[in-house]
């Protein structure tokens, strides 16, 4: 046995005696080539000086940025204001002389409301375009078809639409809303004194991943704040449900005696028939007030409003906000719209997605001044704590975990399509991308911890 | 500034600030020459008020009772306008406070408006405000109101409101008088009550007959409301159904008797969705607004021409060379679905609503917790003249005779002189111009947007094949049969598994009768 120990110990003492040799020769190797590359390096450096005046020019070629939202299919009609609002940014930032003194490049393609599209039109723009940044998407299912493409090939996209969080990726900033931004305030509201005290609540949605995150969340907290399990009804319709008489009925029973509001998460066409049944069923918003996450001003833009005048909504911004920038924002957005022949002209509304998406992109412009690159990483780092006077208020980029402190307001609304704000939040509410109610223990932090880390831990 | 203020959250702070903001209000108010010498007389009355409202955010329960009680008993139209004039120049919490004193004298007015639904919504608001001091206005508003329903409200609102008082035998009245008017409202305060007192470690003797009154009058109500649930769901059902049926009609029409799987059927539906919107825009735009309300009578025809003239286009040009060849039918006629949706998308844009005329807007209250909504009534009225006229011209013309005879024997009627392929045209355009009237119809409960047919279009199949091809009569017992079982499963499975189990019953009944309900029996010429 002790031999065999002899013999070991001999065989890797003249294994390091070896690698020792083969080291100090390629050592010798490194230096001689490294001074070998150096001395290339600076004659290449010195005879290419007299070229960099020329060359400057073309390194100021255009930065390419992707756009990804649906142009055509059912998600159109929401995505396509997008597309103008991304448009009218980079006009603005080019105007002014671009970034780093180079002018801004928008590459739209049309993803057309398919998911599977949404992923292949994503790797499109990373992989052959080779684009800096890209703005898009809508719907929750297309972030998530989209969100593996970015992450592997180390992509960055902003995201401007408010979502039902439990996300947290290090290749996505989020301007919109999280849950507890948007939904769990508007609920906080309703239950408090100045929003009518309201004890009874009816969760009703769309069935798909965001209402049913959402009220998950929401049932959550109602539940954490003594609201009997009886006085919480959930309930959800298929996408393009048009039949809601049962469901208003049911409503109708659920708010006799008063103290009852609606938390709707109806998503898309099927909201008109909906609040169409609910005033003809002889329900005002007065008595049982719906509170939607997803109806905002361009959607009411077409609509008829009649049924919906007294309802509230909850976002981070309204067409009505009054300040000084977002009155010019409102301008520049009709001018534009009118001035580059878009459907309907200056008679265009803003809202909530509108302005999360316009200064996406300026953020993401001050983070590549801030950085003085273009680099993915560098970049993501220069918008951590990114700072913009946003149309609505003046927005801050989280520190870690890749989402926007806002503004929340609640909205009523008016017969002309517009929001009034009924109610604001004091501040602006940090982003908690893990709700406290459902996800007590998890976090979000891309500086301290890898993205989701547990906080038990 | 109220702004700031609400950050800093000290909320004595806030009050005394919004006081003396309001007093400054005031004084600016003076310094104005017109408003100081025209409201030379009325600057006392604001002072008393700004005194009252200073009292109403007091934090002496006492002071703040008193002062509701001299603002709303004294209170009239003036009292709330000079209410408004101080509180536009109050700060948020003084706003807060002051809210339920206004909102109980705006009611305390209402309940004098000429408008009836005004009077309802006033009582209605005073009876769940649970401020026990309005429940004499409601009973001697109640004492002269003409009109049954706005009474009723107030009878409610007046009995919900003595339910919480301290006379047990007030109490006993008010339950008993909730239980005869079997109100729907009353139910959960009576059913709290009820758990209060049986509830109470040592029940008082005079507790007794109320807890018997209220159980009594839960009872009622419990009963009653069974029973209206019934007669609601049976309407939904029958409404649901009418809708189906408008839908189906002109289906049943194209592929019943003609046999050609149209799958623009529903875009035909669209077109006459955007025929009804274009009249709506023709009459805001050349008619007097007082015309208005009459637009949807004049769309129905146009509705029906319109989308009439599309299917006789559409026969003409595609349909005429495919017939016999379903295979072939059914692709082509879902490239024209495509090529209608997106032409209408361009022309029209994803954004287009048609204003329900206010004629159809809202609902009659028929029986306490009954509401039937005019639009839905006027389907089920629409849905009837259609199948009545569809009855009188194919059975009672001579177009629809020779349609009978083609589709039985079309060698046999071409035989006898009758020009099949003319006839073909007129059934095609027939059905499309039904497919059109669904279209209007729908715009009264749905929207109007390009993808509207494919909403509706599986569902027109299904009632026609499940009622069996070739027979109308099946049609519209498909319809009926479909739309109420929907509407009695809805309730129990949700919207989302009363439609799956919808469907898989049809088709477990297909498997049973695969002709549908009513099959054509003895030979048919084919």
């Amino acid at each position: 046995m002790d031999n065999k120990n002899i013999k070991e110990a001999a065989v890797i003492e003249s294994g390091a005696a070896a690698v020792e040799d083969a080291g100090s020769s390629r050592r010798d190797f490194l230096v001689r080539s490294a001074r070998m590359t150096a001395g290339v390096g600076i004659a290449a450096l010195l005879g290419n000086l007299g070229n960099w005046a020329l060359s400057y020019a073309a390194d100021k070629e255009p930065i390419k940025i992707g756009v990804l939202h649906s142009l055509s299919g059912t998600m159109a009609i929401s995505e396509v204001s997008l597309r103008d609002t991304v448009l009218m940014a980079v006009e603005e930032i080019n105007a002014k002389g671009g970034v780093l003194g180079r002018q801004i490049k928008p590459v739209v393609v049309d993803p057309a409301s398919n998911w599977d599209l949404f992923a292949e039109k994503a790797k499109q723009l990373l992989l052959q375009d080779k684009v800096a940044v890209v703005f898009g998407c809508w719907t929750s299912v297309s972030r998530k078809s989209v969100l593996p493409v970015f992450e592997k090939n180390n992509g960055l996209l902003f995201y401007p639409v408010q979502y039902e969080g439990e996300e947290c990726s290090r290749n996505v900033f989020y301007t919109g809303a999280a849950v507890n931004q948007q939904a769990v305030p508007a609920v906080e509201y309703l239950m408090s004194k100045e929003g009518g005290g309201f004890k009874k609540f009816y969760l009703l949605g769309t069935d798909y991943v965001y209402p049913r995150t959402t009220n998950k969340i929401l049932r959550a907290m109602l539940l954490a704040k003594k609201v009997p399990e009886a006085n919480i009804m959930e309930e959800y319709t298929p996408f393009h449900h048009q039949d809601y008489q049962t469901i208003v009925g049911k409503i109708k029973k659920f708010s006799a005696g008063g103290g009852a509001a609606v938390i709707s998460t109806i998503n898309g066409d099927s909201n008109v028939p909906f609040y169409k049944e609910f005033a003809n069923q002889g329900l005002r918003a007065d008595d049982v007030p719906i509170m939607a996450f997803s109806v905002a001003e361009d959607e009411l833009r077409g609509m008829d409003t009649t049924a919906l005048v007294g309802h509230l909504a909850a976002w981070n911004y309204y067409q009505s906000v009054e300040t000084p920038q977002n009155k010019q924002f409102v301008a520049n957005f009709k001018a534009y719209c009118k001035k580059n022949n878009l459907p309907d002209g200056d008679k265009r509304v803003t809202d909530d997605p509108i302005e999360a998406a316009y200064f996406g992109v300026h953020v993401w412009k001050q983070a590549v001044e801030k950085a003085g690159s273009i680099e993915v990483d560098s970049v993501r780092k220069a918008v951590y704590g990114q700072k913009f006077l946003a149309p609505g208020g003046e927005i801050v980029m989280d520190a870690g975990n890749h989402h926007t402190h806002k503004p929340v307001l609640i909205g009523e609304i008016l017969k002309d399509g517009q929001i009034k704000v009924v109610s604001r939040s004091k501040g602006l509410v940090k982003p908690e991308p893990w709700s406290e109610y459902t996800s007590p223990d998890k976090g979000c932090d891309w500086i301290t911890h890898q993205g989701t880390y547990s906080k038990k831990a | 500034m109220t702004r700031s203020l609400v950050r800093t959250g000290v909320v004595l702070f806030v009050l005394a600030l919004g006081l003396s903001g309001s007093a400054v209000a005031w004084a600016a108010g003076l310094d104005e020459p017109g408003s100081s010498v025209a409201d030379g007389g009325q600057g006392s009355e604001v002072e008393g008020m700004k005194t009252l409202v200073g009292q109403l955010s007091s934090e002496d329960p006492a002071v703040q009772q008193q002062a509701v009680r001299v603002l709303v008993e004294t209170g009239d139209a003036a009292t709330l306008s000079r209410l408004e004039l101080v509180l536009e120049e109050a700060d948020r919490a003084t706003r807060v406070a002051v809210k339920p004193v206004k909102a109980l004298l705006k009611n305390k007015l209402n309940l004098a408006s000429d408008d009836e639904a005004v009077r309802r919504a006033a009582a209605g608001d005073l009876g769940v405000s649970g401020q026990r001091l309005a429940a004499p206005w409601l009973e001697a508003a109640a004492a002269k109101e003409s009109q049954y329903w706005a009474r009723y409200a107030m009878e409610e609102g007046a009995a919900m409101l003595r339910l919480a008082d301290d006379d047990p035998s007030v109490r006993d009245a008010a339950a008993a008088k909730l239980g005869e008017l079997r109100s729907q409202n009353g139910l959960p305060a009576l059913k709290e009550l009820a758990q209060q007192l049986s509830g109470e470690a040592s029940p008082r003797e005079s507790d007794a007959p109320v807890l018997a009154a209220v159980s009594q009058a839960i009872e009622r109500i419990e009963i009653w409301s069974t029973w209206a649930g019934v007669f609601e769901t049976l309407f939904r059902g029958v409404s649901l159904s009418s809708i189906l049926l408008m839908m189906s009609l002109g289906l049943a029409i194209v592929f019943g008797l003609m046999g050609v799987i149209n799958m623009a059927h529903g875009e035909l539906m669209m077109v006459g969705a955007y025929a009804t919107f274009m009249t709506q825009e023709l009459f805001k735009a050349y008619l007097p607004p007082s015309m208005f309300d009459a637009y949807f009578l004049a769309s129905l025809p146009v509705a029906f021409l319109v989308a009439g003239a599309c299917g006789l286009f559409l026969e003409a040009t595609v349909i005429r060379f495919l017939y016999g060849r379903p295979l072939e039918t059914m692709l082509a006629t879902w490239g024209v679905s495509l090529v209608l949706i997106q032409l209408a998308r361009v022309l029209f844009g994803d954004l287009t609503a048609v204003t329900a005329p206010a004629w159809l807007s809202g609902g009659a209250q028929v029986l306490v917790g009954v509401y039937l909504p005019y639009n839905r009534i006027f389907i089920i009225g629409l849905s009837i003249v259609c199948v009545i006229g569809i009855y009188l011209t194919l059975f009672r013309s001579s177009l629809g005779l020779r349609v009978r005879a083609v589709t039985q024997n079309r060698n046999m009627s071409a035989c006898l002189g009758i020009p099949t392929r003319q006839v073909d045209a007129y059934t095609f355009a027939f059905g499309s111009g039904l497919a059109g009237l669904a279209g209007c119809a729908l715009t009264l409960v749905g929207n109007v947007e390009p993808g509207l047919g494919q909403n509706y279009i599986v569902d027109s199949f299904m009632v026609v094949v499940t009622g069996g091809v070739g027979k109308l009569a099946g049609t519209i017992v498909a319809a009926l049969g479909i739309g109420s079982l929907n509407k009695f499963l809805e309730p129990s499975f949700g919207a989302v598994y009363g439609k799956v189990f919808i469907l898989v019953l049809v088709i477990l009944f297909l498997q049973r009768r695969p002709s549908g309900l009513f099959a054509i029996k003895g030979r048919h010429a084919d």
